[in-house]
């Protein structure tokens, strides 16, 4: 397929800061159409930070993130909705709205943003909850859920308008083993299917290996990208130490 | 960029078949309209056998698999054939994922209607499920004091001095802007009929007893319930919330000894100092109008001595000790008792304000009726 080969999002010369405190110095990669790219590192490498940045959360220090050509940095006003509109982010601790139903989560950007009759409204927000594995359970409030229950509802609510590009922030923390691989054929059979992409910030092993088309691993040391490809090749290949320790869950030699 | 539309076309042969051919590009844009054709030309023919032509689908989403699996929903509902013609294998894959006669019902459950005795019991319950937990946090409240009291070294003494500094001493110039306009407004508004019967200077006696016996103390209490009660029950509510106050409990440390105590020391310690000063201001914006009058500052100071004395002011001082500890008492106790969520921080302030300003009126009433008895 030629459309695979197409870079949905760009990151060029990105260099992020807190204050004074640069995080990530001056990286650029390519997201391709489809394609299930996981950001990797250690704890506070700036996974996280650089995730809010392509969000259009934080604004960079410097550079560019373009989001199907456009400059997410830049924009303002319609533009920069009309960006928000192809993403859906599903958060580290859930963020749903605590004051509304499962349901109703699910059910916010449909309201807001089509005009789907609310029959169409309610089968589709079933629809999604089915997908995550939630159905059932559409009438019983955030507060009432599991943790993990409350990432797949999440989950369910940053596909709602079914978006181009889907960013998850440690999306199988908290799950049990079962549910994660169903997310994981969930996030694979999407991209698959539909060719939605996929911006996952995560730290299991597992699923890495089995959803990942791509890597990036970020160093707090050196605070750029320090390995870059399929998972199994970084982990069998890759001439540097720590990286291959970082997949085969090695005791790093030289723990600063 | 190019807009993605969809079109629908539908047609009945001789047979009855019904066919509906959907072109172009399904998304949650597009489907809103499709769905309400589709659906009503499915009602109208009411055909048993209905052919879905998917062939010029060219793009196709969760919301448009939605209309697919709604479209034989409803035909296995009534009975009926649907055939789905020429769907692409990837939207054929995902529209897989879903059985239709697993969404046969969509139920969303509406709220329940409100019954009134129902309302009324749940009502007088809540209310004596109030009354129970503000005595036994009461009860728990003094433990913690008297062991406080008995062990002034376990106390934490930064923590107190901490929020004595943004509970009270923040506090003063919203105080001293509040009496000093409450004085004022109150001798204007009473020098006007009393000047009719050259008895002006009286206003000065009316100023010192009602502020130092009631509105300097009151009203010091009312802007706490405001200021310092929200602040605690937000405070501790998001520590609850954030199972703060489980990791408290689980390393042994009681949350009423250690956030509640502290408080509550603060707290006491700074009303009758902010009453002294909402006092002062008060008469202060009194002696404004009577200056005006053109009545001399020794006059006024006079009259203000002659009318009040020691008991009106310690008499005051004692009431707003009892409005501190209602106001960090209760702020404490609602954020305690908060549930789980973003709205529960909401409810718990909002109670914890309402309660320490009811609270604080009965409180004040009991006072009267006592110190009327005890010839105050």
């Amino acid at each position: 397929m030629s459309n695979i080969q197409e870079p949905i999002i760009r990151v060029e010369n990105l260099t992020a800061a807190y204050g004074e405190t640069v995080i990530i110095d001056n990286i650029s990669f390519e997201v391709r159409k489809g394609e299930v790219f996981v950001i990797l590192g250690g704890s506070g490498c700036g996974k996280s930070t650089l995730m809010k940045q392509m969000i259009g959360l934080y604004r960079p220090a410097s550079g560019k993130i373009l989001i199907n050509g456009q400059d997410i940095v830049s924009a303002e006003g319609d533009e920069r909705l009309s960006i928000l509109r192809k993403i859906g982010v599903s958060y580290q601790s859930s963020a749903l709205f605590g004051s509304m139903t499962l349901h109703e989560n699910v059910r916010l950007p449909l309201e807001e943003f089509t005009n789907l009759n609310p029959a169409a409204m309610d089968l589709i927000v079933l629809m999604k909850l089915k997908l995550v594995g939630l159905k059932g359970s559409e009438n019983r409030m955030p507060s009432e859920l599991s943790g993990g229950m409350q990432k797949r509802a999440a989950i369910a609510r940053a596909m709602a308008l079914d978006p181009q590009i889907i960013f998850l922030d440690e999306p199988s923390a908290g799950l049990d083993p079962i549910t994660s691989a169903e997310l994981d054929q969930l996030i694979l059979s999407l991209a698959r299917n539909l060719k939605i992409t996929f911006i996952i910030v995560t730290h299991e092993l597992p699923s890495i290996y089995t959803v990942a088309d791509k890597v990036i691993m970020l160093d707090k040391r050196v605070k750029k990208i320090v390995a870059e490809g399929k998972p199994q090749d970084l982990r069998d290949h890759s001439d540097n130490l720590w990286v291959r320790q970082f997949f085969n869950r090695e005791v790093s030699s030289n723990v600063s | 960029m190019l807009v993605n539309t969809a079109t629908i076309h539908t047609d009945v042969n001789e047979q009855g078949i019904l066919t509906i051919k959907i072109d172009g590009h399904l998304d949650s844009t597009t489907t809103g309209d499709m769905w309400l054709k589709a659906t009503k030309v499915l009602e109208q023919t009411s055909a048993t056998r209905v052919v879905v032509d998917a062939s010029k689908i060219d793009y196709c989403d969760g919301s448009g698999v939605g209309l697919l699996i709604e479209l034989l929903r409803r035909q296995q509902k009534t009975g009926g054939e649907l055939e789905i013609k020429g769907l692409r294998t990837e939207f054929q894959k995902l529209m897989d994922l879903f059985d239709p006669a697993e969404f046969a019902e969509p139920h969303i459950a509406k709220p329940r209607k409100a019954k009134l005795p129902e309302e009324v019991g749940r009502a007088t319950f809540t209310v004596w499920q109030n009354i129970h937990t503000q005595i036994s946090f009461l009860g728990e409240l003094v433990v913690a004091l008297i062991y406080a009291a008995g062990n002034p070294r376990r106390v934490r003494w930064k923590d107190a001095f901490l929020i004595a500094e943004t509970a009270g001493v923040n506090a003063f110039p919203i105080i001293a802007l509040i009496s000093f306009l409450i004085g004022l407004i109150m001798a204007f508004q009473a020098a006007i009929p009393m000047r009719q019967f050259g008895a002006e200077i009286y206003v000065a006696d009316l100023i010192a007893l009602s502020v130092l016996r009631e509105l300097g103390p009151l009203m010091t209490a009312i802007i706490m319930a405001g200021r310092t009660s929200s602040a605690f029950a937000a405070e501790l509510g998001t520590m609850k919330v954030n199972e703060e106050i489980d990791a408290l409990t689980t390393m042994g440390l009681d949350p009423v000894r250690f956030l509640v105590v502290t408080r509550v020391i603060a707290t006491l310690a700074m009303m009758p100092l902010l009453t002294v000063l909402a006092n002062l201001f008060g008469v202060m914006g009194g002696s404004v109008v009577l200056l005006s009058m053109g009545y001399p500052l020794t006059t006024y100071l006079d009259r203000v001595m002659l009318s009040a004395d020691y008991i009106d002011l310690l008499g005051g001082l004692l009431k707003s000790l009892a409005f501190g500890l209602l106001v960090a008492g209760i702020g404490c106790l609602r954020g305690l008792k908060t549930t789980t969520g973003a709205s529960a921080v909401g409810d718990s302030t909002t109670r914890a304000v309402v309660s320490v300003i009811i609270l604080i009126v009965i409180t004040d009433g009991i006072f009267s009726v006592v110190y009327f008895y005890l010839g105050i």
